[in-house]
């Protein structure tokens, strides 16, 4: 009796394990299932490098949202990544012990922040501002910029916060040794053995702009062209799939799930090289 | 005081580029803060003006766009979800720790997938819901829809927190149970579990958090109807949603502002409840 409840359970445990990698495989499944044969229907090479995208013309090219997914993401990197590395050097070697827990908590509370709530401050906020600064319509590839690197600031910090931490104190402590001020200590000596750390945090923060979707929507204006200015529209992968799925129907529908599967796809090659640093970490 | 400064002056001035850098660091740290602190007052100083009685009323009307059905909804989505989400997490967890052999396929398999789910995107998870739960098993745009995908998209989340606070338990634990003569299921909940249960609390209380601000994945599988959901199988739109839906109508945006504020109210506190678990657990838990 009791070897059968410990085998019982021991395979209901093993099917809780399962239904991950089921979830997984039924993922791949139903995305590729209808995004693959859409993409075969419309041209792989059109697809993906076709610049015009007029669903209603049956012209379904989303190079153009390639290009805008690469262009927020890489603004939001150029502001995300160095703000955010520098202050968790600072919340790893600078701060006043007690100014490390509100501030820790402050950080916390920008990564539960939801992203309709940037999405709506960026509205309010950032949109005009960058209106009456930069010209242009204030919905933009720098207003989605600015906001996604305000988003990836709590991923960088508290990846690269904890992967200084995990530096021993002795490559500090050797640096003083050797004469150095305590800052360069901390950037001859103490960051640059974080590194592969710090990049993890840079390349999760990467999945998140590539990934995120209310708040780019609410900002980016949307257009479906290839952005010529920093102050011009631009509409992502995932936001070209939100604006559009609500009405769509059958060859429309799929290129929906087709740009999904694109994107889906980028989010694996982000995924590998995660995993590429974390091995290296170890 | 003076002495010190003076000091310092002098040591910036032979090595300017400590000066730059460390000036960078405090720029840095200064502006994170002052970001958080723009995001969360803007939205405080003009939303709690807004937070008028009406809001709270039972039934949302196109004049009064009420906010306590999605409110509720939420909730609803939220106890759906961990309801999926937190056996079948914890029950994984449990056979990748005390069951499965440490070195075997199946253990790294399962680790591949969880850190794919964690990076797939919310939007993803809304395209792969209407299209399996809302339209290949039928249950239409609905509670029990967006629930499931959201419990599958915190899944990875439960399984991970679970899973450290398991290896956390000491072996001897283990082996004192085993020696007094019980079984591994045994020793599975009634020793190893209870002394993980902070852990996997913290973990639940995460999931908790991304499931209240999840909005994109929602409107394709649980929809945007603004009344309380009768069942599992209407459709309900929860607070994130609401507040999308209401900011992009553009009159609203007094209570868009309200709504935010509530928001943000429940994702503080979700942070505090965590930050008190985590001190709890103690020591280093505390601070990561």
């Amino acid at each position: 009796m009791r070897k059968m409840k410990e085998k019982i359970m021991k395979s209901v445990f093993l099917t809780a394990a399962c239904v991950l990698i089921a979830a997984v495989v039924l993922i791949c499944f139903f995305l590729f299932a209808s995004g693959i044969p859409a993409i075969r229907e419309i041209g792989i090479l059109k697809f993906l490098f076709g610049t015009r995208w007029k669903p209603s013309n049956d012209l379904y090219g989303i190079f153009p949202m390639i290009v805008g997914s690469l262009c927020v993401t890489v603004g939001a990197l150029m502001i995300g990544v160095p703000v955010g590395i520098l202050t968790a050097v600072f919340m790893a070697q600078f701060v006043p012990k007690n100014l490390y827990k509100p501030m820790k908590a402050a950080v916390n509370l920008m990564a539960g922040i939801p992203s309709v709530v940037y999405g709506f401050f960026g509205l309010v906020v950032l949109v005009p501002f960058v209106r009456e600064t930069f010209g242009g319509r204030g919905m933009s590839v720098l207003t989605a910029s600015l906001l996604l690197g305000l988003m990836i600031l709590p991923t960088v910090i508290s990846v690269s916060e904890a992967a200084i931490r995990a530096v021993p104190v002795s490559f500090y402590e050797g640096g003083l040794a050797l004469g150095a001020s305590h800052v360069r200590s901390v950037f001859y000596a103490v960051v640059p053995a974080a590194k592969s750390g710090i990049f993890a945090g840079v390349v999760l923060g990467i999945g998140r702009a590539v990934g995120e979707t209310m708040a780019v929507m609410m900002v980016a204006g949307n257009q479906a062209v290839i952005p010529k200015k920093i102050t011009s529209g631009v509409r992502t992968l995932t936001t070209n799939i939100v604006l559009e799925m609500g009405y769509s129907t059958d060859l429309h529908r799929e290129a929906l799930i087709g740009t999904a599967v694109v994107l889906f796809g980028f989010i694996l090659l982000i995924n590998l090289s995660l995993s590429f640093f974390k091995r290296r970490t170890k | 005081m003076g002495k010190r400064l003076m000091q310092k002056w002098r040591f910036y001035r032979r090595d300017p580029k400590s000066l730059v850098l460390s000036g960078a660091v405090y720029l840095a740290a200064a502006l994170t803060m002052f970001a958080l602190l723009s995001v969360v007052g803007c939205i405080l100083i003009k939303g709690i003006p807004n937070l008028t009685p009406e809001l709270f009323e039972r039934n949302y009307t196109t004049e009064n766009v009420s906010l306590l059905p999605a409110l509720i909804n939420t909730l609803s989505i939220t106890g759906l979800s961990l309801l999926f989400a937190v056996p079948v997490g914890i029950g994984a967890a449990i056979y990748l720790t005390e069951y499965a052999s440490s070195g075997s396929k199946l253990v790294s398999a399962v680790g591949v997938t969880a850190e794919t789910l964690s990076g797939i995107p919310s939007i993803v998870y809304g395209l792969f819901g209407s299209l399996f739960f809302v339209k290949y098993l039928g249950f239409g745009l609905s509670l029990l829809s967006g629930a499931l995908t959201l419990g599958i998209m915190i899944l990875p989340l439960i399984m991970r927190t679970t899973e450290e606070a398991l290896r956390a338990v000491p072996d001897s634990y283990r082996e004192g149970s085993f020696g007094l003569g019980a079984g591994k299921l045994r020793t599975v909940f009634s020793i190893v579990l209870p002394c993980a249960v902070p852990g996997i609390l913290s973990g639940v209380i995460l999931g908790m958090g991304r499931i209240v601000g999840e909005s994109a994945a929602l409107i394709f599988t649980a929809g945007t109807v603004a009344e309380i959901a009768s069942g599992v199988f209407s459709s309900a739109r929860t607070l994130s949603v609401h507040m999308y839906a209401i900011s992009g109508e553009g009159m609203y945006i007094n209570q868009t502002y309200a709504t935010a504020v509530i928001l943000l109210i429940v994702v503080i506190l979700i942070n505090g409840i965590s930050n008190y678990i985590a001190k709890k657990i103690g020591g280093e838990a505390a601070n990561g």
